[in-house]
């Protein structure tokens, strides 16, 4: 096999770029459409093309998970996320714990301490209240158990069949960690790349409970506030360059977001991703990729090699991080490329899905 | 998993695409048939660990490449009927006909929903008796057994309300019609292995004759893809052309007979006409006249079709082989997997849309691996 | 046209005089139905593709196969 490099650094950049800006509209896209909410390439065009260009300004263009704002003589870290999950329970979780735990999360992977969040509803004419007051539960029980306070809140009902049962937004103020930098403009050749823990469990959860999949009891979400993790980690080595949680469009995403728009490649061994078995079953039944599907409870973090084995040692030492691994390396090689090393020593480019991955039968 | 994890050990591939380079004393085509298999392909990078002097072209065994516009189209404006949901495998979602795909239209207000059996359709349309419930029945003959086990199912049990419209279509005619195409390059198949677990190995070994090549049906897995082309490399450098069966864990030389029984029952053979292809004799699969009362095709009074195939797509001549995707003027430029002007784009694993995750890096190509990065901390 | 994946027969049963069963897949289970391989017995492994098995997986012939790959592939270390 021939090993000298095929491409100059240039032209690999120039079409990774192209790839994220395709000027041919795509026929129906005067339309909102299913794909817009997937994580995927569909999604990033939404935010590029339609949204960032209305509301532009210095703070929203950095697309980080979380912005930190002046406020008085300090910052805040502030974000907001919106949940609008089928079905609304499921095994290891509800709507009202990914609700907390999402805003939670989004403000923990810019290093902050979660502090406050807002709680907003919209139900639909018809819900039980029994529904309502278990998901109330849910929040009150995360909102516990991650150490914020639900401070204020709203709630709407619309019309029978306007919404599916209830949708549920969290918006969430943090406190920035002194002397704490997390942006994936930090991202550098050289970065370990380390995963806390199995992917696909959320997504494969809920698309088993939809299909009629018997879970065994062993497909369950992973829905978990990451912040205390994160501060471990941090504690062990403060100059970690940047985190992400792997939401919708799986760990694939995030991994071809960073990489294509800070012109750097990134190589992952995919066998040392780890896959719970009942999640690669379900994935197998349906044709899925784990690296595209989601994840509420996990993070990824690109650290200098330096700090490497202390994050990795400060991550298994906490509840949620046990399973923590090294997958890869961000790398000035192929630049805006995301290459994995398949399990049997091959090679496969990783890319982002159009939309949602859906199940296949060929 | 059993019968997974050891047909994807690395070392064992390793050792078979070795075996593989030394086996090869000149360049051979080979083509896999099925979609399945050119995703496994394109997943394991299995076609980067062979050597250069054996080229893998991938076939037309997907349904999303090889349905026609017509049926598409078909299956569109059935969609948009009142009163009908419209069932469908993942896989054909995304595929335009001549306006737009069955996600434009169920964001318009069809009622379009995925399932993974057609089974769980019927049971759709048993649960929802004031709805007509139809299911798109694509596929090739693999899935004819279940197709056709819902349609009994639904003539026996009286669900009035499910109907199916079919698409299937046949390996071994579209086999023989690249065969027999003008400057046809394949040289070897890696025969389908799931056709063959229903239907057997006959009609390959006619193929195999006729046209003096080698059929390796084979499996899916890395291990039985690799075996698959060594068995066939080492047919093509020996001069031999027979039908070998890599997959005889699952394949038995007389594949299914309950599975081909039930298919016989529902189906009739027809002519059908491939997209980018033609029309290929008796290649197809309509339902008998006994199950006309679940017959989309005749139930749903469809204005006549105008389809509007794009003039620059050749993915007819990619499914051949006698193309690639990189000939094509439209490639990567007017036709991306967000805007397919074909089927081949749309697919997974359709060529162009393969082609066109790896080999629209200028310079980068399906055949070779990407230099990986010096600076490794794992 | 192709995604077949292997799984264990857990239980099996008669629906409506269709033969159906449990099988599974790893960690999961999903019903399957079996009308086309009525001489399986709990513990075989079946093909099964679109909820619907095709056929039963012989294990001796994997095995018997297995070996000769290896030996085919040049693999005299014996792998274990």
């Amino acid at each position: 096999m021939s090993s000298e490099p095929t491409t100059s650094a240039q032209e690999v950049l120039a079409a990774a770029l192209l790839a994220l800006e395709c000027p041919v509209p795509f026929a129906g896209a005067d339309e909102v459409l299913m794909g817009h909410g997937s994580g995927g390439k569909l999604t990033a065009r939404l935010i590029e093309e339609t949204i960032v260009p209305a509301l532009h300004n210095p703070l929203l263009a950095r697309l980080d998970d979380q912005a930190f704002v002046p406020v008085g003589s300090g910052h805040v870290a502030f974000t907001t996320d919106s949940f609008v999950v089928t079905p609304i329970e499921f095994p290891g979780g509800d709507i009202g714990e990914l609700a907390v735990n999402g805003t939670v999360n989004d403000l923990a992977m810019g290093g902050a301490t979660p502090l406050y969040l807002s709680l907003a509803f919209i139900l639909e004419e018809g819900l039980p209240l029994a529904v309502l007051r278990r998901i109330l539960a849910s929040v009150r029980r995360a909102a516990d158990r991650a150490n914020v306070v639900v401070v204020t809140g709203d709630t709407k009902v619309v019309g029978r069949g306007s919404a599916d049962k209830i949708f549920v937004n969290t918006a969430g103020i943090g406190a920035p960690r002194p002397g704490v930098r997390l942006s994936s403009d930090r991202v550098r050749p050289g970065d370990a790349i380390l995963l806390s823990g199995s992917i696909g469990d959320h997504g494969m959860a809920i698309l088993a409970l939809r299909e009629g999949l018997e879970l065994e009891g062993s497909l369950a979400s992973d829905t978990a506030p990451l912040h205390g993790l994160v501060a471990a980690m941090l504690d062990a080595f403060p100059d970690i360059h940047a985190m992400r949680d792997p939401t919708r469009g799986g760990l694939a995403a995030t991994l071809v977001e960073i990489a294509s728009r800070r012109g750097l490649g990134i190589e992952v061994d995919e066998s040392s991703v780890p896959v719970r078995e009942a999640v690669r079953g379900a994935c197998e039944i349906f044709g899925l990729d784990p690296l595209l599907v989601a994840n509420e409870g996990k993070l990824v973090a690109f650290v200098p090699a330096e700090g490497r084995d202390a994050v990795l040692a400060s991550m298994r030492a906490h509840p949620f991080g046990r399973d923590a691994v090294c997958i890869g390396h961000v790398t000035s090689s192929h630049p805006g490329l995301t290459l994995l090393r398949t399990p049997i020593g091959g090679q496969r480019a990783l890319d982002l899905p159009f939309a949602e991955a859906l199940p296949r039968i060929c | 998993m059993r019968y997974l994890d050891e047909y994807r050990a690395g070392d064992v591939c390793k050792r078979i695409a070795d075996a593989i380079a030394r086996t090869t004393t000149r360049t051979w085509v080979l083509m896999e048939v099925c979609g399945g298999q050119t995703h496994s392909i394109v997943r394991y990078g299995i076609d980067r660990m062979l050597p250069s002097s054996v080229e893998l072209v991938h076939g037309p065994g997907c349904p999303v490449c090889v349905t026609s516009l017509e049926m598409i189209d078909r299956a569109h404006a059935i969609a948009t009927m009142p009163d009908v949901v419209f069932t469908s495998f993942g896989d054909m979602l995304r595929v335009p006909g001549s306006r737009g795909d069955l996600l434009t239209l169920r964001s318009r207000g069809a009622d379009v929903r995925i399932v993974y059996s057609p089974l769980d359709a019927l049971e759709i349309a048993r649960k929802n008796p004031d709805k007509r419930v139809v299911f798109f029945g694509i596929g090739f003959e693999t899935t004819a057994p279940a197709n056709a086990m819902a349609v009994h199912l639904a003539k026996r049990e009286g669900v009035s309300n499910f109907s199916m419209l079919v698409s299937h279509v046949l390996v071994p005619p579209a086999m023989a019609a690249i065969l027999q195409t003008k400057g046809n390059r394949v040289q070897a198949f890696l025969g389908p292995g799931h056709v063959c677990a229903v239907m057997g190995l006959g009609d390959y070994e006619v193929l195999s004759q006729r046209y003096r090549v080698p059929i390796v049906v084979t499996g899916f897995e890395p291990v039985d893809l690799l075996e698959g082309v060594l068995c066939c490399v080492r047919q093509l450098e020996q001069g031999r052309a027979e039908v070998e069966n890599q997959y005889s864990r699952t394949v038995a030389h007389g594949g299914n007979r309950a599975a081909r029984e039930l298919t016989a029952k529902v189906f009739d053979v027809v002519d059908r006409k491939w997209r980018g292809v033609g029309t290929i004799p008796r290649s197809g699969y309509r339902l008998a006249p006994e199950y006309s009362a679940h017959d989309a095709e005749r139930l749903f009074d469809v204005d006549t079709i105008v389809t509007e195939e794009s003039a620059a797509c050749i993915s007819g001549l990619v499914l051949r082989g006698l193309k690639k995707p990189r000939d094509c003027p439209a490639f990567g430029k007017a036709c991306t997997p967000q805007t397919p002007l074909g089927a081949t784009m749309v697919s997974g694993e359709g060529a162009c849309a393969a082609y066109y995750q790896y080999g629209r890096h200028p310079g980068a190509t399906l055949d070779k691996p990407v230099a990986m990065g010096e600076d490794d901390v794992l | 046209m192709c995604l077949g994946i292997p799984g264990e027969v857990m239980e099996i049963s008669e629906e409506d005089g269709v033969l159906t069963g449990k099988v599974r897949f790893g960690g999961v289970s999903r019903e399957v139905c079996l009308a086309c391989v009525p001489d399986v017995v709990v513990g075989d492994y079946v093909l099964v593709h679109v909820g619907f098995a095709l056929t039963k997986i012989d294990a001796e012939e994997a095995a018997r196969t297995y070996e000769i790959l290896l030996e085919l592939a040049g693999a005299e270390e014996g792998l274990s």
